[in-house]
């Protein structure tokens, strides 16, 4: 099925760490390899919740995935940005412009509604007003299935 | 992120959206460039809503620096070599 790189956002809102192991587990199921992107707070939160690996595969440092895609050393088939603030809006019109895979995001938190209406690049939005509890992200997220061919 | 935040830097924006550091450098530097995400600046591939612009001022750099826990922050940063590499991208002044 080809590579999927999820890049988290700051791990701030509990829901991130939650939905990101439940689309790794998705999309390993449907064949994909996920690799994951973050900084180093967010990496180590999924890392010390898995560590025997059930789930996680690749771990970069986000800052490197950017750079490597910037510079046409690797690519994605698809690409699940978090956000929850303004730089996740960043991230994800970023990862639209260097990467040629196709971009989704996961837009949660408080605020979900007005960060929604800045996304103004081609991507799929998939979004919830999800803080603690990840299951209307879920929701969200299972009925757009990404994961499907 | 290494080098940048190594250098001597002066934060001229913080806690602004990425857009209002973009229309900021456009309001106060006559000289501009505009590139696109992944652009490098010093060891910094830029990371922004297309497109960036990035200001000139003599031998100062003014650019978007985004982090995904603290937002994005406009730097002031000065290098005689590499504002005059950012010139041979420029379109407008």
């Amino acid at each position: 099925m080809g590579s999927a790189l999820l890049v988290l956002g700051c791990p701030q809102v509990p829901v991130q760490t939650s939905i990101a192991l439940y689309l790794i587990n998705r999309l390993k199921k449907s064949g994909f390899v996920p690799v994951v992107a973050g900084n180093k707070a967010a990496n180590t939160l999924l890392v010390i919740a898995d560590p025997d690996r059930h789930y996680l595969g690749e771990v970069m440092d986000l800052d490197r995935a950017v750079a490597m895609i910037s510079d046409k050393k690797r690519d994605f088939e698809r690409c699940f940005v978090f956000i929850h603030n303004d730089a996740g809006i960043s991230y994800a019109a970023t990862m639209g412009a260097i990467s040629r895979a196709k971009v989704f995001t996961l837009v949660y938190g408080e605020h979900y509604d007005d960060l929604v209406k800045q996304i103004d690049f081609p991507c799929t939005v998939i979004a919830a007003k999800a803080v603690h509890n990840p299951l209307p992200l879920k929701k969200a997220l299972d009925e757009v299935s990404p994961w499907a061919a | 992120m290494g080098c940048v935040e190594s250098m001597n830097y002066e934060i001229l924006l913080r806690d602004q959206s990425f857009k209002e550091c973009r229309e900021y450098v456009r309001q106060h530097f006559k000289e501009y460039i505009d590139v696109q995400p992944g652009f490098k600046v010093f060891d910094v591939h830029l990371i922004g809503i297309p497109p960036i612009a990035i200001g000139l001022e003599g031998d100062f750099i003014v650019f978007p620096y985004t982090k995904p826990c603290h937002g994005t922050f406009l730097l002031r940063m000065e290098d005689t070599a590499e504002a005059a590499r950012l010139r041979t991208f420029r379109k407008k002044t």
